[in-house]
């Protein structure tokens, strides 16, 4: 019961195709844990009944000894569980600087103030500028989202997800798209991330995973595989196989 | 970012004198056609609320005029029962355009796409219908004659000339716009425009999305009861012409010729489209429909951002011009 | 008895003229994603070809329906090259605004040309005589309608189930680029979905004009209607519209003969309700 965070036998169906089966794990704060696999193993869709973006068939999701489930996407923001996407969903015509500081006036419940100036509360100001300061995106954060470079606009999602306090936040590949040169800065943000919070990571570049995680799960096929130290997994026969033999497409058929 | 504020504060007192001094003109110049030119500012409101959830909340609608005539009729029915304070008889159009956007915002926030245009539509339809068929209350399709308003403050009262109902309605146009421009630049305005652009990231920022646009509607409800308002005062008469379809699809037209999404878009759209309408109608209506349609097809192929969209990128385009150069 | 008897074949005849004309509408929108608002503008024009061949030239009502059909289509080619094209896969509101606009251009030229007045179009002696069913007797004109509208129904089916061309238009319509991709010519898949929309929408502009009279404002006037329908329905999907067409058609005349004063106060109050219930109508795809 200590754990921060546990989902129980999720499932999820899509007409006859289960594209998660029966996937429990459990987080406790401050974990750092990759989740991992082939292309379709239902990583993103994961991410998605875990945040509440769809609905699972069976299964629960449990946030601090109390039963999400049932709950829509935006509550369970509220009580802690934050993503970011995979694909960057930022607002185009909007600077860093205003989506940070639309996020924090949200988390404090001023966001749906209809009178009030949306620049210039001094305590949001100093927290939107140690956030953007942290992930190094001071100097653009008065450009235009659509301005600036994929990696920016990458980290700028991560500092969203920041500026919800989040108790455990979801990394739907972090770095994907981002060039290699750019891999480093996001590379670090992760690491400045706060040690109390727990992380799940869903990633293909194998060297960010084997030096951030603790721990590595590996989903195929909708279930989970594996789940180990991250030196563990390149040896795994069934990892192998799942990543170099048909068995995701096997076990789809069957 | 106090220099960027300052210089927005700055620009926005310079477009709100301008507006001002565009009235003033109006008045000087035009003295024959009050009328018509207070006519203009009821259908700017009614404009401006169409912005308000088309332009920066993303919501296509083409029944505005059902707020628009909730307002009218609201103010037309208290005046004949003898409420003709002006100013109350504008707090009256507002507060019952609000509640007409409240219901809108309620039903047609259910569906989404072509659904929601045709809810849009048929909601127009039915206040259209019910308009017509609550006679008693409405005058049906005869209207709704013999608003006697009395004087604004007591003392200015409501001449044939439209001399009051103008500058009344200019004073109107003028605070609705300020207080616009504070609700689109809140935090709440910032979302409506997240929201517009992307609800599932919105969602994940922890923020509902139903509640914030049926707030908006209910905002532009009053904004367009007040225009609804200020025509019933102006002209005397509501008519079953201030609930329809076609001032509905008219309004998104002037809407869409200025610009989605900018205030001062949907007042020169308002009143360029206006100002055409009445030259060219004149002449012959029929005219003017294909001539209506020609310019709807010239802004989508030409112009997408409407005459400020056009603005916009020619300002835009100098400005990088300039920072080329230096 | 009677009266119900009457009710449900006037609501019958003139839910099948709504369902042929709107079944093209149905198909551009659900198949080709455009929302095109000036789909009754076309079954206007053919009306005025029908008309003008039928009573001006003295023509016989097939030879005039059939003129009507292809002249539309003619009519049509230009207007889908240079104008919708330029909005398939445009947002909404942009498709919508566009097609206002041809709408409100064809209102005006056509008035310009023919003037205001409704135009009929004379029926033939069979059509205009009452038939004896057994139990009852229909105007013919009615049961004409009923059979074109089973026909279009059951002619589309095959078209798009067991034809080729109806093999191109579905993996069009599930993924362009991929049938793109495969050999489907889709841009010639899209003119000819929409000439066939077009012509559909004139066979129901010439015999439904009984029911929807002809005249200038006609695009205008029943654009809510026609799009009522398919939003009910569900775009794309034909036995939507048959299910629209007929029930829609029902409220409308059931609410015509008992509550004339009222209007179409109860279509309104229909399409809200069924709309919020179905907001992606009766046999709507999920999106």
């Amino acid at each position: 019961m200590s754990d921060l965070f546990r989902v129980e036998g999720l499932t999820k169906n899509f007409g006859g195709l289960a594209v998660s089966r029966n996937i429990s794990l459990s987080m406790p704060a401050g974990e750092r844990l990759a989740l991992i696999g082939p292309n379709g193993a239902g990583k993103t869709t994961f991410v998605n009944l875990v945040t509440g973006q769809i609905h699972p068939s069976a299964g629960r999701v449990v946030l601090n000894g109390e039963d999400v489930t049932k709950l829509g996407a935006v509550r369970r923001v509220r009580k802690g569980l934050v993503r970011t996407f995979q694909v960057t969903r930022l607002f185009s015509q909007m600077t860093p600087e205003e989506h940070v500081t639309l996020t924090v006036l949200q988390r404090e419940g001023k966001a749906n103030r209809i009178l009030s100036r949306f620049t210039g509360h001094s305590e949001v100001v100093g927290e939107v500028e140690s956030i953007l300061s942290t992930l190094g995106l001071l100097d653009v954060a008065r450009r235009r989202v659509g301005e600036i470079a994929y990696g920016q606009q990458r980290l700028l999602e991560i500092g969203i997800a920041l500026a919800l306090r989040p108790k455990v936040l979801l990394l739907d590949e972090p770095a994907a798209g981002v060039p290699s040169s750019d891999t480093p800065r996001i590379e670090q943000a992760l690491e400045r991330l706060p040690p109390s919070l727990a992380v799940l990571m869903i990633e293909h570049d194998m060297d960010l995973v084997f030096r951030f995680a603790k721990r590595v799960v590996v989903l195929a096929a909708g279930e989970i595989i594996f789940e180990g130290l991250p030196s563990e997994v390149a040896a795994n026969e069934k990892v192998r196989e799942a990543y170099l033999g048909n068995y995701a497409h096997a076990r789809r058929i069957a | 970012m106090s220099a960027s504020t300052d210089r927005r504060w700055l620009r926005d007192v310079i477009g709100i004198a301008l507006i001002i001094a565009a009235g003033l003109a109006g008045y000087w110049l035009f003295p024959d056609n009050l009328a018509l030119l207070t006519r203009v500012i009821a259908a700017a409101l009614l404009v401006l609320s169409i912005d308000l959830i088309t332009g920066y909340c993303g919501v296509a609608t083409l029944g505005q005029a059902s707020l628009f005539g909730a307002g009218a009729y609201a103010a037309g029915i208290a005046c004949v029962n003898g409420i003709t304070e002006p100013v109350t008889l504008i707090l009256i159009g507002a507060v019952a355009g609000s509640v007409a956007g409240l219901l809108m915002g309620t039903i047609m926030l259910r569906a989404h796409g072509l659904a929601q245009l045709v809810l849009s539509i048929a909601i127009v339809q039915l206040f259209h219908e019910a308009a017509n068929k609550a006679s008693a209350y409405t005058g049906g399709s005869d209207g709704l004659a013999g608003l006697m308003v009395s004087p604004l403050f007591g003392m200015f009262a409501f001449d044939l000339w439209g001399r009051t109902a103008y500058l009344f309605g200019l004073a109107l146009l003028v605070l609705v716009f300020i207080i616009l421009k504070f609700v689109v630049s809140s935090p709440f305005g910032m979302l409506c425009r997240g929201i517009k652009q992307d609800p599932i990231r919105i969602r994940a920022m922890g923020s509902f999305v139903f509640p914030v646009l049926l707030k908006m509607f209910v905002i532009s409800g009053a904004v367009a009861g007040m225009g609804g308002a200020l025509a019933a005062i102006s002209t005397q008469v509501v008519g079953l012409d201030s609930v329809s379809f076609e001032l509905s699809a008219n309004a998104l037209v002037m809407l869409v010729l200025g610009g989605l999404g900018s205030l001062y878009g949907a007042l020169v759209g308002t009143v360029i489209f206006m100002g055409f309408e009445h030259f060219v109608s004149a002449i012959n209506p029929f005219h003017w429909m294909t001539m209506v349609g020609a310019l709807l097809i010239a802004v989508v192929l030409a112009a997408p951002g409407g005459l400020s969209g056009l603005l916009d990128r020619f300002s835009a385009s100098g400005h990088r011009a300039k920072r080329g150069k230096a | 008895m009677q009266t119900v008897l009457s009710i449900a074949i006037d609501a019958f005849a003139y839910g099948m003229a709504l369902f042929i004309i709107c079944i093209g509408l149905s198909l551009t929108m659900g198949l080709m994603r455009v929302v095109n608002l000036a789909h009754g503008a076309f079954a206007m024009i053919a009306g005025y070809i029908a008309s003008y061949a039928a009573r001006d030239l003295g023509l016989g009502y097939a030879v005039a329906i059939f003129l009507a059909i292809i002249g539309t289509v003619i009519i049509s080619i230009p207007i889908e090259r240079l104008l919708y094209r330029r909005i398939y896969g445009s947002p909404e509101l942009t498709q919508v605004l566009m097609t206002i606009g041809i709408t409100f251009c064809v209102i005006g030229i056509t008035n310009y040309f023919f003037g205001p007045t409704l135009k009929t179009i004379p029926l033939p002696g069979s059509l205009s005589q009452p038939i004896d069913v057994g139990f009852k007797t229909i105007a013919a004109h009615r049961l004409f309608v009923m059979a074109c509208g089973l026909v279009v129904a059951g002619g589309l089916w095959f078209l798009i189930e067991k034809t080729d061309f109806g093999i191109k238009l579905r993996a069009t319509v599930d993924n362009a680029a991929m049938a793109d991709a495969l050999g489907v010519r889709t841009q010639v898949v899209y003119a000819i979905s929409f000439a066939i929309a077009i012509g559909l929408a004139a066979l129901g502009g010439v015999v439904g004009a009984e029911f929807l009279p002809i005249e200038p404002y006609y695009a205008l006037r029943y654009m809510v209607t026609f799009l009522v329908v398919v939003s009910v329905g569900g775009a794309g999907s034909i036995p939507g519209a048959v299910v629209a067409c007929l029930l829609l058609g029902a409220v409308d005349t059931t609410g015509r003969y008992l509550m004339p004063e009222f209007g179409n106060f109860f279509f309104y109050a229909a399409v809200i309700a069924i709309v919020c219930v179905f907001p992606r109508g009766f046999f709507g795809r999920a999106q």
